[in-house]
């Protein structure tokens, strides 16, 4: 309780030592091993451990990585683009329209189906959206089709929506928060000032969201871009995403070096994918609220 | 009149939202075999069915075992997180708490994947434990959030008086701290709980041959016949963590009423 | 307990008592940041004791060294002569109580009074008469079983008050107890504080930002500038005698004008200053100039200076001068004159500020009327 900086800095220390350990044991170390494992030759079913950008080579050369990247990228940033913008209109409701003492009923009426049986949710959609599925079945009981819709059948389509679906409160709260944030006076000077109701939103709110816009955008994409659920569900297998990818080689095929090096590109990939998004984005992060 | 239009829209998004939810009792009362409209009859034969199978109990003991044991250390952790970011300034503090928050934004394909690599290569057995070691990972940055909030609508000087008034360091915690902490902690490990239970992919690469509820429904959505059983299974799963959740979100609000803090929101 | 005494009575019996906190040469650093530069301090038994200055000063630092809260860099403190070095706050004679009360939200109100003799050896129902005698003291008999968060400000003080005082302590620290409270509350709490201290006779140090505060309750005030004592003194000296033009713009209104030295006997200073003349200023009222004053001046309160009838006896001096401006009060008048010839040293014009009480009858006057100014020598404080 006495306490100088030093046995400040100590006391913190000592107590974060068990989640930080935890952390480095279970988390750092495996990362560290597959960055290590991408640079080591494979052996059948054993590791060499000897230095070489090989697997770098195969992985940027390999035309089925580039395909299945490149769905993945596409199917992410489709999700991501969906969920932010159909989650917009939620928040700015959420912030501006309900009462504040219903706001927190609001946010737990959202985030809950986000918690429950994200696979059984997933494999719903898929009995939703399938050949005979809800949709169709339904529809044809109604007589309103004859023939089953197939657009929204086992392609990239159907992840689209159902990964668009699984997180969507995640693009909600970080919007809602940033439009929280935004100081009401302002948006009153806007109206003061002469501007009109939508101006006022395009020059004022919008600009304010932006840091939370942004943030929902890559809490959405990067754990979409990483999804393996809904591929081998929803797309059967048949159209696998990195994730899947990933998983074949590290496990069905044994080549751990080659996997680890997949993983690492990919993460590699979603990185600086991240960042540029940050950097174009970066005028409306300045703002500080 | 702007919030008219929106709240319709609100309303909708709603519905989409709890859309496969709300089907989910549908097709678990319907006495027809295949997942379409339109519904035969109703019958309670799947939830029947459901509790007379051997295997779904076997993977409800493992998964109850692991989301309790996780739940509880990943609170214990998320505790010692907490108290350290929210009370010390010490060296490293920002990368430190990222790390441990980083596993909120890692794809779990990469988590799992990657200390799957590890323990294959030490030699560790997959089982159980392997899994609550993954899924402490995983509910730790969830805990450490929950509990931050408890304990940063604390008045430090609480502490301190505890300490003035004749109490040792650990006894003030346990005497003051612990107890207006105490709605948090049951919050994070009711969370912590309900994630775990849920999770799939950690559970799928690490298990070994040990099944969990959502490895066993993966490994039944193959077999059309045991679809029904399995929206019987999911009814009352969406059921269990609703409740949770509600219970959760209970003593999170009634932590926040105890020390006379404002509600700044929810879970994130 | 002793029967409470008359203010007058209780510093009188102070100023002999044995010291109980002494404080010597101590130093508190911050990494770079020097808090507490070099403290020398003995509060007496008893006392009712201030340390006041403006935020960031180290008061509350001082305090919480004290307590026990922080470490030392160097130096010492004793606490009724015992050295304090490796007592930690748990163990030391002194209870505090906090600027935000810190009572515990989760304990009703005896609860929370009762929480320090967890330890004490006393059976319950002694203990329990200990609590509701502590609550009595500090007027909220009957308020035991209460639930915490639902009391207001002023009960809650009461209530970390009880809880430190049942203790017994030797010292009672007090960190900013009425910053929280509303003017009449705080002015109300003032007066109960004074009794109490007096009533059970143990010494308070209270920390301040409020010199109005400081003045009202205290025996005896430490001012603080940046980690240091500038001036420890008893309220009427430290308001009427500033050892420094900074205690004095701190504490309440002070006129300053320009001096020149002229000479010095053994027992005054005869200056010069614009519009008031020659003046000799007592050897008692010479203070020191701070670095950053531009030569020597001289000060004198608003109150101290007074608007008289032309023509009026009495042994007070007179100016002339005219009035400025005027600002109406309610119970007071401000005046702002400038004294003819006041722009004599450097064509500067500098008003004085006059406080009058606005009794019955006496008229208040305009802006532009000339005024006569009385005022006497032994009312200037000369900072050189």
């Amino acid at each position: 309780m006495a306490s100088g900086n030093r046995s400040q800095a100590a006391q913190g220390l000592t107590l974060i030592a068990p989640p930080l350990g935890y952390a480095v044991l279970v988390l750092a170390a495996p990362l560290l091993t597959i960055l290590a494992y991408s640079f080591f030759k494979d052996g059948y079913l054993t590791v060499i451990r000897e230095f070489t950008l090989e697997n770098y080579r195969t992985v940027w050369a390999d035309p089925i990585f580039h395909r299945i990247m490149l769905r993945s990228l596409v199917v992410a940033g489709l999700v991501t683009l969906a969920t932010v913008v159909l989650a917009f209109p939620v928040a700015y409701f959420l912030s501006f329209a309900v009462a504040p003492q219903k706001k927190a009923m609001w946010l737990f009426l959202i985030t809950i189906p986000f918690w429950t049986s994200y696979l059984i949710r997933v494999f719903l959609w898929k009995v939703i959206l399938g050949y005979n599925g809800v949709i169709n079945s339904g529809l044809k009981t109604l007589g309103i089709i004859e023939q089953p819709l197939t657009f929204i059948l086992y392609n990239v389509n159907s992840m689209v929506i159902t990964l668009a679906h699984a997180y969507a409160p995640f693009a909600i709260l970080p919007i809602f928060i940033a439009l929280e944030k935004i100081d009401r006076s302002l948006l009153e000077a806007g109206r003061d000032l002469g501007e009109s109701r939508a101006m006022t939103f395009w020059r004022v709110t919008l600009p304010l969201a932006m840091p939370g816009v942004v943030a929902a955008a890559l809490i959405v994409f990067i754990p979409t871009i990483g999804d393996y659920v809904t591929p081998a569900l929803i797309g059967g297998g048949k159209i696998p995403m990195i994730a899947n990818m990933i998983q074949a080689q590290m496990l069905d095929l044994d080549n751990r070096p080659m996997g680890s090096a997949l993983a690492v590109t990919a993460m590699l990939i979603v990185a600086v994918i991240s960042v540029a998004f940050i950097v174009l984005n970066r005028r409306f992060l300045k703002v500080r609220q | 009149m702007k919030g008219r239009g929106l709240r319709a829209y609100a309303l909708i998004y709603l519905l989409f939202l709890y859309a496969p939810i709300l089907l989910l009792p549908v097709f678990a009362f319907n006495s027809g075999t295949i997942i379409a409209f339109p519904l035969k009859g109703f019958t309670t034969e799947w939830f029947s069915q459901m509790w007379g199978n051997a295997s779904l109990r076997r993977a409800l003991t493992n998964s109850l075992t692991i989301a309790v044991s996780a739940s509880i250390l990943a609170t214990c952790l998320g505790i010692f997180a907490a108290r350290a970011s929210t009370r010390f300034a010490f060296p490293g503090k920002g990368p430190i708490m990222g790390l441990i928050m980083l596993p909120l934004v890692l794809p779990e394909i990469i988590v799992s994947i990657s200390l799957l690599v590890v323990l294959l290569s030490l030699g560790v057995q997959l089982s159980i434990l392997t899994v609550i070691l993954g899924h402490t990972l995983i509910c730790m940055p969830y805990a450490t959030v929950i509990l931050s909030t408890a304990f940063n609508s604390l008045d430090r000087s609480l502490e301190e008086a505890a300490y003035d008034l004749g109490e040792t360091r650990w006894s003030a915690f346990r005497l003051v701290i612990l107890p207006l902490v105490m709605p948090g902690i049951i919050s994070s490990l009711l969370m912590s709980f309900t994630i775990s239970l849920d999770e799939f992919i950690i559970a799928f690469f690490l298990a070994g041959n040990e099944p969990t509820l959502p490895t066993y429904i993966f490994s039944q959505l193959r077999f059309p016949k045991q679809i029904p059983m399995i929206m019987a299974l999911g009814t009352v799963l969406v059921l269990m963590s609703i409740l949770l959740l509600t219970v959760a979100e209970y003593f999170r609000r009634r932590g926040i009423a105890k020390t006379g803090t404002k509600d700044t929101g929810g879970f994130l | 307990m002793t029967t409470p005494k008359s203010t007058a009575a209780h510093r009188a019996a102070m100023a002999g008592a044995k010291p109980m906190i002494e404080i010597r040469e101590v130093q508190k650093h911050y990494g770079d940041y020097h808090a507490l530069r070099g403290i020398d301090l003995t509060i007496r038994a008893g006392e009712f004791f201030s340390l006041l200055g403006p935020s960031g000063c180290g008061k509350t630092t001082l305090l919480r060294t004290i307590a026990g809260f922080e470490d030392i860099s160097s130096g010492v403190v004793l606490i009724d002569g015992q050295d304090m070095q490796d007592v930690p706050a748990n163990r030391r004679p002194t209870n505090m109580v906090f600027q935000s009360y810190a009572i515990f939200p989760h304990l009703t109100v005896a609860e929370n009074v009762g929480f320090g003799l967890r330890r004490d050896p006393r059976s319950k129902a002694e203990k329990a008469a200990a609590v509701e005698q502590a609550l009595e003291m500090v007027g909220l008999k009957g308020y035991g079983s209460r639930a915490s968060h639902a009391l207001s400000g002023g009960q809650r003080q009461r209530v970390a008050l009880a809880r430190a005082l049942i203790l017994k302590p030797k010292v009672l620290l007090l960190d900013e107890p009425l910053s929280a409270l509303d003017r009449k509350m705080r002015e109300q709490m003032q007066v109960e504080l004074i009794k109490l201290q007096r009533q059970v006779g143990i010494t308070f140090v209270l920390v301040t930002h409020d010199q109005e505060e400081a003045l009202v309750m205290s025996d005896r005030i430490a001012v603080m500038f940046e980690g240091q004592i500038a001036q420890l003194d008893g309220p009427e000296a430290l308001y009427a005698r500033p050892t420094s033009r900074r205690v004095a713009n701190f504490i309440g209104v002070m006129n300053f004008l320009p001096a020149r030295v002229l000479g010095e006997t053994g027992d005054a200073v005869q200056i010069e200053a614009p519009g008031l003349g020659r003046v000799d200023i007592p050897m008692a009222n010479v203070s020191r100039a701070d670095p950053g004053d531009d030569g020597p001046s001289i000060g004198f309160r608003p109150e101290a200076v007074s608007l008289v009838a032309p023509g009026a006896q009495g042994a007070n001096r007179v100016a002339e001068g005219v009035i400025d401006e005027v600002v109406y009060y309610g119970d007071m008048t401000y005046y702002d004159v400038r004294l003819d010839g006041s722009g004599s040293f450097d064509g500067q014009a500098r008003p004085v500020r006059i406080a009058m009480r606005n009794v019955f009858g006496r008229e208040v006057q305009d802006v532009g009327t000339r005024a006569n100014v009385s005022w006497s020598p032994g009312s200037l404080v000369l900072f050189r």
